[in-house]
This record gives C-alpha cells, sequence and structure tokens, in this order.
C-alpha cells in the first residue's frame, strides 16, 4: 500500500519507542534500542529492522536475531489434499507415528526452513495423520504452529496488552490483579480526562500508567508513595508522550498526618540542586547530612539517604489541591484499611473511590470500618469471574482452564459527613416496603 | 454539572442522583419551584437542593437520603429502562478491551437506553466523538434528549437507522466499534468500513452463543484478527457479623491446674465478620466477542 507519509507518521515504530512485543498470548515489554539483544520465548532477537515499519507489523526471526517483514503468502496449507478419517477408534498412541526425530527437525531449522514448512513435513511425515477426524487435524495444526512458528508481532503499548503481560507474566509484582479487576477499577473510579486523582499503588506502576491513559494528558494524578521514592517502572512502558509526564506528582506518607494537622514544614528554603526532566519544579535539601557534590540527576538510592524532604511554595499549590481530590485509587500490598482512612480525608463529597485487595478479609474490615465511621455510600464489596470461549463451528465450548481469582474491589462514594446523627443509625438500608411514588411536578 | 466533568454545588437544570438505599436511587430533574414525592417525604428542590453541595444530605419529612453528583455508573442503576441495558461489569471490561481513552472515536449500536453510551461519553471526552445508531425513533428520540440535558450532545451524533443496511454514517473514522444487536454479522461489514484504514478494536455483544459463532465466522471471512469471546460475571459480597454458638461437650474432667491461668470463661458463641453471598447472583449478561482489525 502507498504510505500516506504524515499521516502514518504515528503508526511507525521509531527508535526509542516502547513496545510490546507478542507471540500468541505471551507479551513482553521493550524499548527499541539499537544494536540491542532482546530476549523474547527463548530466542535473542534484535529489534533494528523493526525501525521505520508500522505498528501491528508481524516479523519473522532470521537466523542471527534479525527481523524481517513477515510476508503471507499464498502457500498451500498442509492440510490440502489430505483425507481426514471419521473418529479415533483405530488411532492407538504408540508414540511412534511421527518418522521425523527431533534431531531431523533440528536440522530443518538449521536450514533456514520456515516454519510452515516445517509444519508441512511433519504432517507429510506423520503415519496416522489420515486417520485423524478433520477436527483433530486443524488441532495438529495449530499445537505445531504454536511450536515452529518464528515469529513476533510488534504492538503499540496500552493498558489493556501492559495489564494482559503483567498478568501472565508477573503476577506477583501486580499484587496479582487480572486484567478485567483493573478495568473495574478504572470505571468505578470513574476516571476520566480532567479528574484529579489520588493514587496508592505498588502494582510498579501499572495502575498509575493504566489512569493515565484514561486521562488522556487532561488532569493531574498524585501518587502517594511508601518509603523513599516512587515506583513507575510500569508507566514508562505504556510510552507516553511527554507531555502526560506533567500532570504526574507525587507525595511521600510520610507526611500525610503532618499535612492533615496543619503542621507540614512547606517553607522555601535555597535552592541546591535541580532535578532533571521537571525544571520548573526544584527540589532542595535543608538537611546537611550528606549533600557534598549533589547530582542533577537524584538516584532512588541518594532519596532514600536524605534526610527530610523539603518542599517548595510551587508544592504547596500541590498540597491545597490534594485536599479536593476527586477520585481515590487504592492497590497495594498494604494493609488498605490504615491507607483507605487516611487518604479518604482527601476526598470531596460525592466522589468514587476504589480499593483492590488480594485478599478479601481485610476489605471486610474497611467495609466494617467505614460503616462506623460513616461519610460513605454505595459501598460494595466485589470480585469478578471471568472466562474464556473457544468458537469454532460444532466445537465451541468455554476453555478448560479458567482464573481462579483476579482480586477483590471494594468501591464506594463519599457524602459529606454528618455530625449531628450517630453514624450508623439508617433506616435507609431496608428494601422499599410498598410501591414508591415518583411524581415530579414538572412535566 | 455534566456527565463528563464534577461540579461542587447544585444548580438549576442539573440531572441529580437521590441516593436512597443500596438498591434505590433515581435520577431528579433540578428545576426552581419544583418538587419531588419520595417514600421519605416531599423534597422541594429550591430549598433542599438548588445551591447545596453534591453530596449533602438530605432531611424530609420521613427521612434522609443524599445527592449524589452524576456518573455514568449511578446512571446504569438509576435510568428508566427503554430496554434491556448493559450493566457497569460489562461496560468497564468493554471499556478497557476496545481501548478506550481521551479522543477516540467510537460506533456503536444500537444505542437503547444509553447506558453504555453514557460511560463511553465519559471516557472520550473532551476531544472524542460517539456515533451512536438506533433504529426505533422513540427511543433515538428520547437518548438524543438525554444527552442534552447532560450536557454531553456535543460529543455524540445520534442516528436513526439501520445499521446492518446503512452502516453507521460514517467512513474510515473509528478507533472501536461496539455492536449489541440482533444480527450482528450483518453489520461487521459495515463495521469494517466505518473504522480507520490502519485498524480499530471491535466488541459484539451478544446473549446467545449461536449469535456469537456466527459473527465469529463473519468476523473470519472479512479480515478480523485476535477474535476472542469471553465472559465477564459480578460476583457482590455481603458483609456481615455472625455468631456461630460453641457445642457444650460438659466438664472437661482432664483439666488441671495447668490449664492456662486466665481460663476464658465458657462462651455461649463466637462472632466474626465475614460475608456471605446471594441466594442467587446474575449467571449471564452475555458473551463479549473482541476483535482487532488489520490495517487496510
Amino acid at each position: 500500500m502507498a504510505d500516506n507519509g504524515d499521516d502514518d507518521n504515528q503508526y511507525r515504530i521509531k527508535e526509542g519507542d516502547y513496545v510490546v512485543l507478542k507471540r500468541g498470548e505471551i507479551f513482553k515489554a521493550v524499548q527499541i534500542q539499537p544494536r540491542k539483544k532482546v530476549i523474547f520465548e527463548k530466542q535473542w532477537i534484535f529489534l533494528d529492522n523493526a525501525v521505520g515499519q508500522l505498528y501491528s507489523t508481524t516479523f519473522e526471526i532470521l537466523s542471527g536475531g534479525n527481523l524481517k517483514p513477515h510476508e503471507l503468502k499464498d502457500t498451500a496449507s498442509p492440510l490440502d489434499a489430505v483425507e481426514a478419517g471419521t473418529d479415533n477408534r483405530n488411532i492407538v498412541d504408540d508414540g511412534k507415528s511421527q518418522k521425523l526425530t527431533r534431531d531431523d527437525i533440528e536440522a530443518l531449522k538449521e536450514k533456514g526452513l520456515k516454519g510452515q514448512d516445517i509444519i508441512k513435513k511433519l504432517v507429510d511425515n506423520h503415519a496416522t495423520f489420515g486417520d485423524k477426524t478433520e477436527y483433530s487435524q486443524v488441532k495438529y495444526i495449530k499445537k505445531k504452529k504454536k511450536k515452529y512458528e518464528n515469529t513476533v508481532m510488534i504492538l503499540k503499548p496500552s493498558c489493556r496488552i501492559l495489564a494482559m503481560m503483567y498478568h501472565g507474566r508477573e503476577p506477583g509484582k501486580i499484587c496479582h490483579l487480572r486484567y478485567d479487576t483493573l478495568a473495574q477499577m478504572l470505571t468505578l473510579a470513574n476516571i476520566h480526562a480532567g479528574s484529579k486523582v489520588l493514587v496508592f499503588e505498588t502494582c510498579a506502576g501499572l495502575v498509575l500508567g493504566s489512569i493515565m491513559e484514561r486521562m488522556g494528558g487532561y488532569g493531574s494524578v498524585i501518587q502517594m508513595y511508601p518509603g523513599g521514592g516512587p515506583v513507575r517502572a510500569g508507566v514508562e512502558n505504556f510510552g507516553f508522550p511527554a507531555h502526560f509526564h506533567d500532570t504526574l506528582h507525587e507525595f511521600p506518607i510520610c507526611h500525610v498526618n503532618a499535612l492533615l494537622a496543619g503542621t507540614l514544614d512547606t517553607s522555601a528554603k535555597d535552592p541546591t540542586a535541580e532535578e532533571q526532566g521537571s525544571p520548573e519544579e526544584e527540589s532542595m535539601v535543608t538537611n546537611t547530612g550528606d549533600d557534598a557534590g549533589q547530582d542533577v540527576e537524584k538516584t532512588e538510592k541518594d532519596k532514600l539517604k536524605e534526610a527530610k524532604v523539603v518542599f517548595h511554595t510551587r508544592l504547596v499549590c500541590l498540597i491545597i489541591s490534594l485536599f479536593f481530590t476527586c477520585r481515590l485509587v487504592i492497590a497495594s500490598r498494604f494493609h488498605p484499611c490504615p491507607v483507605l482512612l487516611g487518604l479518604l480525608k482527601f476526598l470531596s463529597p460525592s466522589r468514587p473511590f476504589v480499593v483492590y485487595s488480594q485478599y478479601i478479609e481485610p476489605l471486610i474490615e474497611c467495609f466494617k470500618k467505614l460503616k462506623e465511621c460513616g461519610g460513605t455510600v454505595n459501598l460494595r464489596l466485589t470480585d469478578t469471574w471471568l472466562r474464556h470461549y473457544q468458537v469454532l463451528p460444532d466445537r465451541t465450548h468455554p476453555l478448560l482452564l479458567m482464573s481462579g481469582g483476579g482480586g477483590y474491589l471494594l468501591s464506594g462514594t463519599t457524602v459529606a459527613t454528618d455530625h449531628s446523627k450517630p453514624a450508623g443509625s439508617k433506616q435507609a438500608e431496608e428494601p422499599a416496603p410498598k410501591r414508591q411514588k415518583l411524581e415530579d411536578t414538572e412535566g | 454539572m455534566s456527565f463528563v466533568e464534577y461540579s461542587d454545588l447544585i444548580q438549576d437544570g442539573d440531572v441529580a442522583i437521590i441516593y436512597l438505599s443500596h438498591n434505590n436511587v433515581m435520577p431528579v430533574k433540578v428545576q426552581q419551584g419544583a418538587q419531588t414525592q419520595t417514600r421519605y417525604g416531599v423534597i422541594r428542590h429550591s430549598t433542599d437542593l438548588i445551591g447545596q453541595r453534591y453530596g449533602s444530605k438530605v432531611t424530609c419529612s420521613k427521612g434522609w437520603f443524599h445527592v449524589l453528583h452524576p456518573t455514568p455508573e449511578l446512571w446504569t442503576v438509576a435510568l428508566p429502562h427503554r430496554t434491556q441495558i448493559l450493566y457497569t461489569t460489562d461496560i468497564a471490561f468493554i471499556t478497557m478491551m476496545l481501548e478506550l481513552r481521551p479522543g477516540s472515536i467510537v460506533c456503536e449500536s444500537g444505542t437503547g437506553s444509553g447506558s453504555l453510551s453514557h460511560a463511553i461519553l465519559r471516557t472520550i471526552a473532551p476531544t472524542g466523538h460517539l456515533h451512536t445508531v438506533e433504529f426505533h425513533q422513540q427511543r433515538a428520540e428520547k437518548v438524543a434528549e438525554e444527552f442534552k440535558e447532560h450536557r454531553v450532545d456535543h460529543l455524540v451524533t445520534v442516528r436513526n437507522q439501520d445499521v446492518c443496511k446503512d452502516g453507521f454514517g460514517v467512513t474510515g473514522v473509528a478507533d472501536a466499534v461496539f455492536l449489541d444487536i440482533p444480527s450482528p454479522w450483518d453489520a461487521v461489514g459495515h463495521a469494517k468500513v466505518a473504522m480507520k484504514k490502519h485498524g480499530g478494536r471491535l466488541c459484539s455483544f451478544s446473549p446467545c452463543i449461536e449469535q456469537v459463532q456466527k459473527t465469529c465466522e463473519a468476523l473470519q471471512d472479512q479480515g478480523f484478527e485476535d477474535i476472542s469471546t469471553t465472559e465477564v460475571l459480578l460476583r457482590e459480597y455481603d458483609v456481615r457479623t455472625v455468631s456461630l454458638p460453641l457445642p457444650d461437650f460438659g466438664p472437661d474432667p482432664e483439666s488441671t491446674e495447668e490449664a492456662t491461668p486466665a481460663a476464658p470463661p465458657n462462651h455461649a458463641s463466637i462472632s466474626l465478620k465475614t460475608t456471605t453471598l446471594p441466594r442467587e447472583m446474575p449467571g449471564h449478561t452475555g458473551y463479549l466477542t473482541f476483535a482487532t482489525k488489520p490495517r487496510t
């Protein structure tokens, strides 16, 4: 197809892009760097040849690791002109049906034979292939394709792809948050452009990145972080444009109590260092502990070493805005109860909050505490059940394995706190006894 | 107030959500001088609503409740049904799997009662657009009216036509297409035409497996990739404290001084905080089939 020049430019892979490699259901997030070896599914690949190609192109992995765009040839399917049987009553599984040995196949691979051709050879050398039923033959080919096809697709990252990747590859890093649970969180918390979101997560930045994607660069996200500095590795994988990062702010939770009590030291001091990448926010050190020769770019270790974090007047604005947050999202390995109760104070009334936990018991505690304290309505403790289907003519059924669990969510909406009535005395929880009158006097 | 932007105070002309209880949520069109009857008494808009903060408590003669700012999720629970609607669980999954975000251009059919439509508008605002097609004239008119009341009409175009015959009314612009119609296989071709040249995502929602089979076949024939069918269900837990009685096996004949010094008195029961599940839960809403349109 003829290129449309600029129109296509945003769909072309560039050096430095963060992309996702895909083969079947396996994903891996990598950055396109020149002459850098990347390992994917036990193969070494060089991504250099991908630069300039369009996203969602399928590449063949040549021996040596270089990529070449895969051409879909109109080769005859290995199933053409092969007869099929009716059932498996006469097929004996003696392990001797395939004439090609492992070594033979390796030799073919080394000769540079394409995946499709290896499969054809396997079919030709299969003693009882013609006895299999048609469905069985298709299943066989599909299985071999998975094993021998030497292709990889390069995708533009998105929340959907990264959430599936993390859940498949490193669920431990994301507190076993299943991607549909993440989907529920984003919707229940009403994340959209212009939101002001308070996030506390220890999911490698996946939750943070997903929120940022749904905000499209509008609004602001304040990441509350434990310890010395915010962890955001996952956010990089999304490959956001630079201006998205302007919406991202952070605040250490060790100062939350001081902030709520009004005793936080926000006075400006002389700047001694400037953080790279955020020229408008200067961070200064008052504690003269170990600041000899401050590096321009602070490493995580430096941050941890710092005895005290001091705030610039600009951050005062951040702090003020903190108190009128619109959404609260929590997904961490920390006990959710104190996190939720502490951070809820920053939410305005009639705003949503969502808390994720891998385990249900801590959320039961949260639920009870919230009911006691009042100030929230529409509390729901839920989880979702996810099941995939194989859809083929006459062979449609759910897949044999399904996810055992994806974590639990507690969601609700804040309301104005009422101090006159003791919390817990509600008469509004019973179902409507009779037909309810609803008469609007206007048209 | 709008469905795509929060505000703090209730104003004349807003649509506010009256939260009476867990399963009792109703929308109210706020108007100077108007009144609304509820089981707890009369709400006088001018004094009880206008000028009050969203989230405040309103007390009536027989009780009280809270007024909430509208969101697509509350709207889904509160809206007057003209058709069977999609609920938040499916909506959330669809939103992520279609990769919707601010600026997305989406085509949808049928609009129905507008449950999903509101959620899409919220996600694609302020720079995206929704082209929604509804073949029932009254429903199309009603939903257009609601979009206007909810201050989202600038983000949506409602077309009263049959998507299977006339398509979505746009060509080569959509990042995502959603189908919730009786014969989605007849609309797949039109969906392809409406989608951008360099590709996009498609979702079809069907209650019956036969529909799913036909749709998957049509998707395959039209060159769609990554075709997958999934089902998502919500389980809601009821949190409560239960009291479990302990059995009385009689006095313990083996008890010696080694018995714990702080030997607990014979508790009749143990109380614990736990969850119970409802007797019945939704077991099926519909199958969600997703696919990717490759570059054409």
